[in-house]
């Protein structure tokens, strides 16, 4: 094969012009997601061994298996926390999450809700939102930012979609459990993601919360790709349309939650031992 | 604008400045000495020394009450500062030396150099050595907080290695062969632009110029604390992997502010000595370092005004404490910082706040 740089159909690759950010992502053939035989170990543990996963553009993907299936060590492979032994993971057909770090991934549109709510207690609902607003991120360019009309625009838009119009101005700090859940949602809205990783949402949220959350997931749906690791079932039957069963560390079953709950090996994977 | 009318408790202590800087120089120059109301050299001196920690706790408090690194080696940037303003003073000395040598400073004709070492070159203008006080310090911490931050040292960590930096500095500027005066560090120094540094007017001038400084450099904090890198900077501090994820490249932040800091404690330091008319290595003793952390934590952290009234306060009560019970005062001080950090978590600034008082 000729090296790149000996083709003579192609200029080199430092002569041409760079891709916006938005048009690196290539989402043509299908996936927005690859990730192949992803494998992670810790002092011989393997926490994924092996993992194939598609996430296809704008589903809306359940994640579920028992504690140590390696969900939330996938997370962290796909937004730069943990590197893998091997395997790849391609964001569209172009970009190579293995070669970015934690910002660069949430700059090319990948955005994640950590397990327990993490928000910034001592700003209030506004400055978290702010705060998260896609855009340059460097050092200078935030020390003279202002809060323009489109910026503001932007953040209405974000409280109305998770209802904390009312709440703007309170510290996130002071707001409840289910509150910070979703003003982290919005955190994630206003980086403009392609791809939203849920970390366990409506844990610790009451009833009417969850379906409220419920019926935020479905709309953001389409517009973005959603994957949502969840224990509760309730909350995974309300949503699924595809759910992805891991079980140590790889694939156990994929499908609709019907065939999933019918599937023996998942009943013994959760009821079994 | 709307930022500082907003900031009640910076706009109290700008006035006391204020008031401060109109009052202590008439008293000093314009009333006579044997006046009760005269306001005598030694205290103006006094206070300016004070000033100068204000702004030395202000830089702390940046990256301490807002940034969340807890740095217990801030004493030597501030030293570094001081030094530089010494290099320059020195240099001012000229023939005036006990040896008389037109160039060398007197530690050196002594140790029987022959030539001045380069890294002396240029301390004869002032505006090398003005540009050496941020720049030094500056650059010091940048490559430290480079070094460190990207390599994620965070914590009780980070605190050890800078007060190791500290530390290792003191040793080194202990040694003669360093070229700084060793033990005996950089004193008696004559002029500084030409003024006589006994002279009273001088030293209402050096008092001015740190209250001067005290202000700007409020004001310059209180601007980056209002901005969106201020709000990213607490962020950082209350959940930095949030802040991360959010596409934050955290390690540029904490730098920056690390080594903005590190200027203003330079620029503290370079008119601390003229007043003191001194600087050697103690000034690079990690106690200094971790007094500095009690003033903030007792004025009150990530407030700036409470860690600058907190300086004032500590110092004012070390020089009365010093002059009547010596060998107490350690023990007085750690007391202080066990009880604000047990009664006053957020230190006198925070007492303030809970009364209803500024904000």
């Amino acid at each position: 094969m000729t090296p790149s740089f000996m083709r003579r159909d192609r200029v080199f690759d430092f002569l041409a012009p760079p891709l916006p950010p938005d048009a690196l992502l290539d989402t043509s053939h299908g996936p927005i997601l690859y990730l192949e035989d992803i494998s992670v170990s810790f002092d011989g543990f393997k926490a994924l061994d092996a993992l194939n996963l598609y996430i296809d553009d704008g589903e809306l993907r359940c994640i579920i298996g028992p504690n140590g299936a390696g969900k939330t060590t996938m997370m962290d492979v796909i937004t730069g926390r943990t590197r893998p032994d091997a395997g790849s993971a391609w964001f569209g057909s172009r970009i190579d999450l293995l070669r970015l770090d934690e910002p660069a991934i949430a700059k090319a549109g990948i955005g994640r809700k950590f397990q327990k709510p993490t928000v910034f207690e001592n700003l209030n609902v506004v400055e978290n939102l702010e705060l998260a607003t896609h855009g340059d991120k460097a050092v200078w360019r935030t020390l003279v930012a202002r809060m323009d009309a489109a910026l503001r625009d932007a953040i209405e838009g974000v409280l109305a979609t998770i209802g904390l119009e009312a709440d703007a101005y309170r510290e996130a700090g002071a707001l409840s459990h289910g509150q910070k859940q979703w003003l982290e949602i919005g955190m994630l809205l206003m980086q403009r993601p392609r791809l939203l990783l849920l970390d366990e949402p409506v844990a610790g949220m009451t009833h009417e919360e969850i379906e409220r959350t419920a019926e935020l997931l479905q709309r953001l749906a389409g517009e973005h790709s959603v994957v949502v690791v969840e224990h509760d079932m309730e909350f995974v039957r309300s949503i699924a349309r595809k759910v992805t069963v891991l079980h140590e560390g790889c694939v156990l079953v994929e499908g609709d939650m019907a065939t999933v709950q019918a599937d023996p090996r998942v009943i013994e994977v959760y009821l079994g031992e | 604008m709307r930022w500082l009318m907003a900031d009640k408790g910076g706009l109290v202590m700008l006035a006391v400045l204020a008031v401060v800087v109109i009052v202590v120089p008439l008293a000093n120059l314009v009333i006579p000495p044997d006046s009760a109301l005269h306001v005598s050299t030694y205290t103006v001196t006094l206070l300016g020394k004070y000033l100068c920690y204000a702004v030395l706790a202000l830089a702390l408090d940046l990256v301490w009450g807002y940034c969340g690194v807890l740095s217990l080696g801030h004493g030597a940037f501030f030293a570094l500062g001081g030094y530089a303003m010494g290099m320059y003073l020195m240099r001012q000395i000229g023939e005036r030396g006990v040896y008389g040598h037109p160039v060398l400073p007197d530690f050196m004709v002594f140790l029987d150099w022959q030539a001045l070492p380069w890294y002396w070159y240029g301390f004869d203008m002032f505006w090398f050595a003005v540009l050496m006080v941020a720049l030094v310090p500056g650059l010091l911490a940048f490559v430290f907080g480079w070094l460190a931050f990207r390599s994620r040292v965070t914590g009780v960590y980070l605190s050890i290695i800078t007060q190791a930096l500290t530390y290792a500095l003191m040793l080194a500027f202990f040694r003669n062969e360093m070229g700084f005066g060793g033990n005996n560090g950089l004193t008696d120094f004559k002029d500084l632009l030409g003024f006589d540094l006994q002279a009273d007017a001088t030293r209402v001038a050096l008092f001015l110029s740190s209250a001067l400084l005290l202000a700007l450099a409020y004001l310059a904090c209180r601007a980056v604390v209002g901005s969106r890198l201020g709000r990213v900077v607490v962020a950082v501090r209350d959940a930095e992997n949030r802040a991360r994820f959010l596409g934050y490249r955290v390690e540029y932040f904490k730098l920056w502010v690390f080594t903005f800091s590190a200027v203003l404690a330079g620029l503290a330091g370079a008119l601390y000595v003229p007043q003191v008319g001194i600087i050697n290595p103690g000034e690079f003793q990690p106690l200094n370092s971790i007094e500095l952390v009690i003033w903030v934590a007792v004025g009150g952290r990530g407030t700036l005004w409470g860690a600058a009234a907190g300086a004032v306060l500590v110092n004012y009560a070390k020089t009365s404490f010093t002059a009547v019970l010596p060998e107490v005062w350690l023990f007085a001080l750690g007391a202080l910082f066990v009880l604000s950090t047990l009664l006053l978590p957020r230190g006198l600034a925070g007492l303030l706040r809970r009364r209803g008082g500024a904000s």
